[in-house]
């Protein structure tokens, strides 16, 4: 590459590294490919990047975390210098972690940023899935991508609860013991299980040591390579874009790689790492010191998971406690019902995108995003899914909602014990009687322009208010969308009158695609004659 | 003795033996009777029982009966104790503003010694626990660490870890303990005041209940330390859960906001 150079005047050393790597690595043939890359430019395709980053912090903290942290439950006595626990009773993970907290240079802020950065991972990757759901950016050829978006999140929680367990403070100890239970009501093979993953009766001796491999080692691993294949996927798609003048389903606008995305990239990296630590300086997470260590006689109210597991906690706080005993066995519906919902609240929404492709029958791709106004009905399933989940997360605070607000913690466990059914339903049908609306409004602003709020008086006397008339792009913004017909089935017969075989399914499928699709599901678009037509005469409005 | 038996039947006999009767029941009363209770029912202490009295039935009877005997709307003060007044009174809760599922901690409306007075009246009733001095409650070389082992064990399940305060059934609550009087905390433990159990000396010893005291002080008043920076409530996962959401989140979604809409246009040229 330096050929034009004088041969005596030696090559500047940047370009002489990168030539050695050149030949060793193949990196311009890579750098030519990808250094043009778009990005699309839009703040809600950053909140994977929160995600990414937090990640990367909680990775860097943890290995600082891990250089002090000793995964044993040996007993010890504590003599730090945290004055309330000391002479106190303790395995040497809570001591370890007293030691991080008050005698570690850096050790309690380390912590907290991990702690801090944990819950913003997935507070971001919840809201990441939404995103990504409500603009419909995981339909074809996103939707494997999407399923790794959705393992991620639920290793993540795991992630999240096994590293929370590793203090082996009261609270977590409590969380534990949560879980073991849980385990405990599996018919026939629960027991097997409590005892195979505690290596015997509660609490035993090597929780934590396992618990440790399991959050530094193999969930993170697993995780890392998941998110490596998450990059690479939307590397390979491209980015989704809104629609807008320009844009197609076969391009991309915005950004390059390199320089701009880049520097705004790893500028971002730099703002979420000092959000994160401003937050873990002024606010204290998880304080172990005041809620001491783990005994099995002890318990504290209060005592809730993270607030990912908070729904979790939510169905095992509002369920019954219904046992059945037969033949000198117990089943604890109570606790076994709840650990079955737990994984379905989840696959709710991950089996979604299959759902819509099955209704819509549709294989082509799609990298327009959707605005969640034109796919009422799924804006109306997210919106519904994510009220079941916050009805859920008031369950697992019942006792913070009663005496922060005055109620009875009664009265709170039936209100959500009947809006775990009622709710979703009734956020399904205003969400979707919403997203209408607005269809209707866009509509109105296509055809007549946007009321300006201007009055004016005509000279007869009538009073009219002005509508500023959108420019071409905006009108584009707004009707770039497609719409579905409903599947149809066909007539039962056929025209010699003998009746045609229709699936089940296919009914289901017909039956499902006109409440997606069907009349007064979605508003018609306006058309280029409708738009014509009241914008050629003299009609005013 | 003829003449008292000819008599035996006179209609007055039944009243002259019930006079005779008590006569001797006085005097033997007052013959063995502990002196100086006797001589001090005429003094400061029967004041204030006086005292105590019509403050009693201004302010309490009401509900608790004329006599402290009880009614449908409260609980019978018999035997409730001078400590009992003192917790109750002290710390606003009673006189109750309303019925309800448990009367809340609210402005002191007697002087110390008018609940002084009440709790000689309520003591004068019934034999209970006497308001303790201050070198029971006083938590100076106490043992924290001991006192917050007793916490977790003893207190935790509804105050929280640290005394914040948690929730009961039915609209009932543990209060927070936060900053209170280590003598409130000692006669609560005493007495068990509305929802609470009461911890009595033969289940928990002054020793133990001076440990909870000092490890409260240490954790949960104005001069505790919060070494990981704001509390945000002492609640755990649930408030921090929502500062995550609201300023973790929240300030993180403001900056992506703030970085998209700076991007490298040409804005002038």
């Amino acid at each position: 590459m330096s050929t034009t150079t004088d041969a005596r005047r030696e090559a500047p050393a940047g370009e002489r590294i990168a030539d050695w790597a050149d030949g060793r690595l193949g990196i311009y043939s890579l750098a030519k490919a990808n250094m043009r890359k778009i990005f699309p430019d839009h703040w809600s395709f950053m909140l994977g990047e929160i995600c990414m980053y937090s990640f990367i912090i909680i990775i860097l903290t943890g290995v600082y975390l891990t250089l002090f942290f000793h995964p044993s439950m040996n007993e010890v006595v504590y003599d730090g210098s945290y004055v309330p626990l000391q002479g106190m009773h303790m395995s040497e993970a809570f001591n370890s972690t007293m030691h991080i907290s008050f005698d570690v240079r850096g050790g309690l802020l380390i912590r907290q940023i991990h702690h801090w950065a944990a819950l913003v991972f997935l507070a971001g990757m919840f809201v990441h899935m939404m995103r990504v759901f409500f603009t419909g950016a995981f339909r074809k050829p996103r939707e494997v991508n999407w399923l790794f978006g959705f393992l991620l999140f639920v290793l993540g929680m795991f992630t999240g609860f096994t590293g929370y367990s590793l203090p082996d403070d009261l609270l977590s100890g409590t969380g534990v013991r949560f879980m073991e239970g849980a385990i405990l009501s599996v018919p026939v093979v629960g027991t097997y299980l409590s005892f195979f993953l505690f290596g015997g009766e509660f609490p035993g001796g090597d929780f934590v040591a396992r618990f440790y491999s399991v959050h530094i080692l193999l969930l993170p691993g697993i995780m890392l390579g998941l998110m490596v294949a998450h990059l690479i996927l939307v590397f390979y798609h491209k980015h989704t874009q809104f629609a807008g003048p320009g844009r197609t389903n076969k391009n991309v606008v915005g950004m390059p790689l390199l320089p701009v995305y880049m520097a705004k990239a790893g500028g971002f990296f730099f703002l979420v790492f000092g959000v994160i630590a401003v937050i873990a300086a002024i606010a204290s997470i998880n304080p172990i010191w005041a809620i001491g260590p783990y005994r099995p006689d002890q318990v504290s109210t209060g005592a809730q998971p993270d607030w990912y597991m908070g729904f979790s906690e939510g169905l095992i706080r509002v369920m019954p406690g219904w046992e059945i005993n037969l033949w000198g066995h117990t089943l604890v519906l109570g606790v076994f019902i709840p650990l079955i919902i737990f994984p379905s609240v989840l696959a709710a929404i991950a089996v979604y995108p299959f759902i819509e492709s099955w209704v819509t029958g549709d294989k082509r791709e799609h990298h327009i995003a959707d605005r969640p106004r034109n796919a009422p009905t799924r804006t109306a399933f997210g919106v519904a899914w994510i009220t079941w989940y916050m009805v859920l997360l008031i369950g697992g605070g019942n006792d913070l909602w009663a005496t922060h607000f005055h109620l009875s913690i009664n009265v709170i466990t039936w209100f959500v014990r009947i809006a775990f059914f009622v709710a979703p339903v009734l956020a399904f049908i205003a969400t979707k009687r919403i997203c209408l609306g607005l269809q209707r409004r866009d509509a109105e602003k296509v055809l007549h322009g946007r009321e300006s709020g201007i009055i004016k008086r005509l000279p007869h006397g009538e009073f009219i208010e002005i509508h500023e008339p959108l420019d071409a792009g905006a009108r584009y913004k707004l009707t770039a969308h497609e719409q579905y017909k409903p599947a149809e089935i066909g007539p039962e017969v056929d025209e010699n009158g003998v009746a045609r075989k229709v699936s089940r399914t296919q009914k289901l499928r017909a039956k499902l695609s006109k409440g997606y699709y069907g009349e007064g599901n979605q508003i018609p678009k306006p058309t280029a004659e409708e738009y014509e037509e009241i914008t050629s005469g003299h009609g005013h409005h | 003795m003829k003449k008292l038996s000819a008599r035996r039947r006179h209609p007055l006999a039944a009243v002259v033996v019930l006079l005779l009767a008590l006569a001797a029941t006085g005097g033997l009363y007052a013959a063995f009777a502990p002196a100086g209770k006797a001589q001090a029912d005429e003094t400061a202490q029967s004041l204030a029982i006086d005292e105590g009295k019509k403050l009693y039935s201004v302010g309490c009877a009401s509900c608790h009966g004329t006599g402290g005997q009880g009614t449908s709307d409260g609980p019978s003060l018999v035997g409730v104790g001078a400590a009992a007044v003192d917790f109750q009174v002290g710390t606003g809760r009673m006189p109750a503003q309303q019925p309800g599922a448990q009367v809340p901690k609210k402005k002191v409306i007697y002087s110390q010694s008018e609940i002084d007075q009440l709790a000689a009246y309520v003591a004068s009733l019934g034999a209970g626990p006497s308001v303790p001095n201050e070198s029971q409650y006083n938590p100076s070389g106490a043992d924290i660490a001991k006192g917050g082992e007793l916490f977790r064990t003893n207190c935790a399940q509804c105050h929280n870890f640290t005394g914040e305060g948690g929730a009961l059934t039915n609209g009932k609550f543990a209060p927070s303990l936060e900053d209170v009087d280590p003598k409130h905390i000692y006669e609560a433990m005493q007495t068990g005041p509305q929802n609470m159990p009461s911890f009595p000396d033969t289940t928990m010893p002054q020793k133990q209940k001076q440990d909870i005291i000092a490890y409260l002080h240490a954790v949960n008043s104005d001069q505790s330390a919060s070494p990981g920076g704001l509390k945000l409530g002492g609640l755990g996962p649930v408030s921090e859960g929502l500062f995550g959401w609201i300023f973790g989140l929240g300030a993180l979604i403001a900056v992506a906001i703030w970085v998209a809409a700076h991007t490298a246009k040409a804005k002038k040229s």
